[in-house]
């Protein structure tokens, strides 16, 4: 028997030979990753609806005139504000979510229960917002199917207004936000889930937290989503 | 045949542990997603209202400013940038869809201003 193996024999030994994995990533976390990635393309298609209905139309309502209050607080002339305070939580949440995973590198159980409840907390107070937000633009008389009577205001000057495209306008941004804040309702129902898991020590006993990166990344594809949500249906 | 097989068994334990994202890189990413939305809400309330800059050069920046945030969102919060490249790959690649996407319904949306007219 020869000593010398024929290239064809050799066994192989790179990642992607057989018998390792080539990600180094557990199954779930994969997982998450291809449904958020299919989730991706959910949120794009409806994005890109919404864009190719707002090319083709000739005239749209002005985010900026239809954004201009704080609910409770400004009644008119704050555009943006209430969005930006609204950005800021989420963001400000999906950092204390990244800490969460961050302490549950070091298996400081406390650490990641505080950061969790933070991040529930901050999930809330952004659908609080969202709500607040939806009641203020219902009260103005938005639903799906149905827009204000008078749409002047609603328009930026010397664009005649079009009772068409604010309908259309109205059913996406219900629709769109909708969605999304039903994916951030599911994300801090899933959150306290893990938090009273994080609570009762399961992860502990197991010895990592990988299922508190798994939610993170969920959470973080919300606050993802919603970057693009604000952009296309706030400032641009 | 069988010494050979076991012959790379050893480096099975090789990848080395995934370098956890520290609490000072997780303040600056959000300092950056921060500044950049700040930034956003300056051009949003001030240039474009003060007519500095025209809302078809704003428009572009918003979306650039947008893509800028989703790299450090995955690349940083999601992690993705410390994942193995295969990973990084069959994630990031099927986002070709999307873009192909946009450009049919771009294309189909023209179209549909001839019909309305």
């Amino acid at each position: 028997m020869s000593t010398t193996v024929s290239q064809i024999d050799q066994v192989k030994t790179t990642p992607w030979a057989g018998g390792r994995e080539p990600f180094s990533v557990e199954y779930g976390k994969m997982m998450m990753w291809f449904f958020l990635l299919s989730d991706a393309f959910t949120f794009s298609s409806l994005l890109i609806a919404y864009g190719a209905l707002r090319f083709s139309a000739d005239a749209w309502p002005s985010a900026e005139l239809i954004f201009q209050s704080v609910p409770g607080m400004i009644d008119h002339g704050a555009p943006l504000v209430f969005v930006g305070i609204m950005t800021f939580i989420l963001i400000l949440s999906s950092v204390t979510m990244v800490l969460a995973v961050e302490a549950g590198h070091r298996n400081a159980k406390k650490e990641v229960a505080g950061w969790m409840v933070a991040t529930v907390i901050g999930g809330f107070m952004f659908l609080g917002c969202q709500a607040l937000e939806w009641a203020h633009l219902h009260h103005e008389g938005f639903w799906w199917g149905s827009i204000p009577h008078e749409l002047d205001h609603f328009f930026k000057e010397g664009i005649a207004p079009s009772a068409t495209y604010t309908q259309q306008f109205a059913n996406l941004f219900f629709t769109i936000t909708g969605f999304h804040g039903f994916h951030v309702f599911s994300g801090v129902i899933i959150n306290i889930v893990i938090l009273i898991n994080v609570l009762a020590g399961t992860y502990q006993r197991r010895g990592s937290y990988l299922m508190v990166e798994k939610v993170g990344l969920y959470w973080h594809f919300v606050d993802l989503v919603w970057v693009f949500v604000f952009t296309f249906f706030y400032l641009v | 045949m069988s010494q050979h097989t076991d012959a790379h068994v050893h480096d099975e334990h090789g990848h080395e542990e995934h370098n956890a994202m520290s609490r000072g890189k997780i303040v600056q990413v959000f300092l950056i997603l921060l500044g950049i939305t700040v930034i956003e809400f300056f051009i949003a309330l001030y240039l474009v209202p003060k007519d500095i800059i025209n809302i078809t050069v704003a428009n572009p920046i918003y979306i650039i400013l947008t893509l800028a945030k989703a790299f450090y969102i995955v690349a940083y919060f999601m992690h993705l940038k410390f994942e193995k490249v295969g990973l990084i790959y069959s994630l990031v690649v099927p986002i070709l869809f999307i873009i192909g996407l946009i450009l049919v319904l771009t294309n189909e949306s023209h179209h549909w201003i001839d019909l309305i007219r």
